[in-house]
């Protein structure tokens, strides 16, 4: 195996104000498919070509945003060596291990709270429930795609841009702990030194999580989800539109990793993408770097400009 | 039924249908006045101090407007429903870019780090 250590990241819990209008968001609008529910009333969900249980959970709580974001490594022996390592590192705190079926159909998990705040989980096992496209049996004979979708229907959860203070301790853990790579970096300042936004990738991904330093602690800016094309991209636009969803940005391109993007909002205000595009990142592809002053086209390529509500949004 | 809203520090006026929150009526006849952020009640942008009126409200979370804010008539135009006409001030986050026509003041404080951005700061 050429990709190993941490894989992707593999589930992201999220705070809603109501549960069932958020269900019907994930579920019929952007197209998620329920696996299950659990005592503690909380709501599984997957897109359609993940292979694992779930990678989007919803719990109902009295504050929006993100409780947590899990990342699967390659083997539980990967897992027990990045819990050490990540302790030894001293970068972390409120470290604990979570039992085995604290989620539904999940094995144990270590848990950690980086230093821009964010609450992060490793974790090895996941149950299989498949993707639905065998036609002699699971992963045999398979159609390209299920019947049965709904909605906007992207094929995986792909990355989540987080906001918070201490990029440059957040960075170290992800670079030198646990293996990732800068695919992009905005930098700002005279001598363009001071990085105020990474785009991380541990996989072949343009990017895996992306931060951009802010003086707050543990935000979501949003979770994006993968769309194959730039035409599924418009038709995301007009499932959102039918469904008087609220639409933040879109559809327009990024100069950050190529990607052909929408941005709306969930019933109680969390950002979701849905994306296509962008290439394929290496370890050894040299990282992009984008200047302040041209965070404009950085951020949306065809307007080449800001608005002030997509930076200053974010639960 | 319709209630006229009153944005004071604008002097903008509209009128919001049955049914409508704040936010939404203004942005159905294309006026301004509260920033727009999520028009779900997470990010807090559009928060408003309602000074005159009554309303019904939905859920708003908690991580941009305390419980003591929400008691005071501290809350988000995207969560509240007049009752009756209401006068709001705007003093969300964006209130002052807004006011000072957003464009010409706006700055996202990169660099410096010198603007916070808490949902909660009342700027």
């Amino acid at each position: 195996m050429a990709l190993t250590g941490v894989l992707r990241p593999g589930h992201i819990v999220i705070r809603v104000l109501e549960l069932e209008p958020a269900v019907t968001h994930y579920r019929d609008v952007l197209g998620l498919i329920e696996t299950g529910r659990d005592d503690k009333n909380r709501v599984y969900l997957k897109a359609w070509d993940e292979h694992d249980h779930h990678s989007v959970v919803l719990r109902e709580a009295d504050e929006a945003g993100m409780d947590y974001l899990g990342w699967k490594v390659d083997s539980p022996a990967t897992l027990k060596k990045l819990a050490t390592d990540i302790e030894q590192s001293g970068l972390c705190t409120d470290l604990s291990w979570i039992p085995a079926g604290e989620q539904l159909c999940t094995g144990e998990r270590f848990r950690f709270t980086i230093p821009t705040g964010h609450v992060m989980e490793l974790y090895a096992q996941k149950d299989i429930v498949g993707n639905n496209c065998g036609t002699d049996g699971e992963n045999t004979n398979p159609d390209p795609w299920p019947d049965g979708l709904k909605g906007i229907a992207p094929s995986r959860f792909d990355h989540c841009l987080l906001y918070g203070d201490d990029l440059d301790g957040t960075l170290k853990l992800f670079i030198e702990v646990l293996g990732f790579s800068i695919a992009e970096q905005v930098m700002a300042g005279e001598d363009k030194s001071f990085m105020i936004g990474a785009f991380l990738s541990c996989s072949n991904k343009a990017h895996d999580v992306a931060f951009i330093r802010q003086p707050v602690k543990g935000k979501l800016h949003h979770a994006s989800f993968e769309l194959g094309s730039w035409e599924k991209v418009l038709h995301a636009g007009d499932v959102l539109s039918r469904t008087k969803t609220s639409i933040d940005i879109g559809p327009t391109r990024h100069g950050i990793t190529r990607g052909e993007t929408i941005y709306f909002f969930d019933p109680s205000g969390n950002r979701n993408e849905v994306f296509s595009g962008g290439y394929i990142f290496y370890p050894d592809r040299p990282t992009i770097t984008w200047w302040d002053v041209e965070l404009g086209p950085a951020i949306f390529y065809h307007d080449r400009k800001l608005n002030e509500a997509f930076l200053s949004v974010f639960t | 039924m319709r209630h006229l809203v009153t944005i004071e520090n604008t002097g903008e006026t509209y009128y919001c249908l049955e049914g409508e929150n704040v936010l939404q009526g203004m942005e159905q006849l294309q006026r301004k006045g509260i920033p727009v952020g999520c028009r779900n009640g997470g990010c807090g942008v559009c928060k408003v101090q309602v000074t005159e009126g009554l309303y019904t409200k939905r859920k708003m979370s908690r991580g941009v407007v305390g419980a003591d804010e929400e008691a005071s008539g501290c809350v988000l135009a995207c969560r509240i429903y007049p009752q009756s006409d209401l006068s709001v001030e705007v003093v969300g986050k964006m209130a002052r870019a807004i006011i000072a026509k957003k464009s010409a003041s706006f700055d996202f404080g990169f660099a410096t780090m010198t603007k916070i951005n808490q949902p909660d700061e009342e700027i």
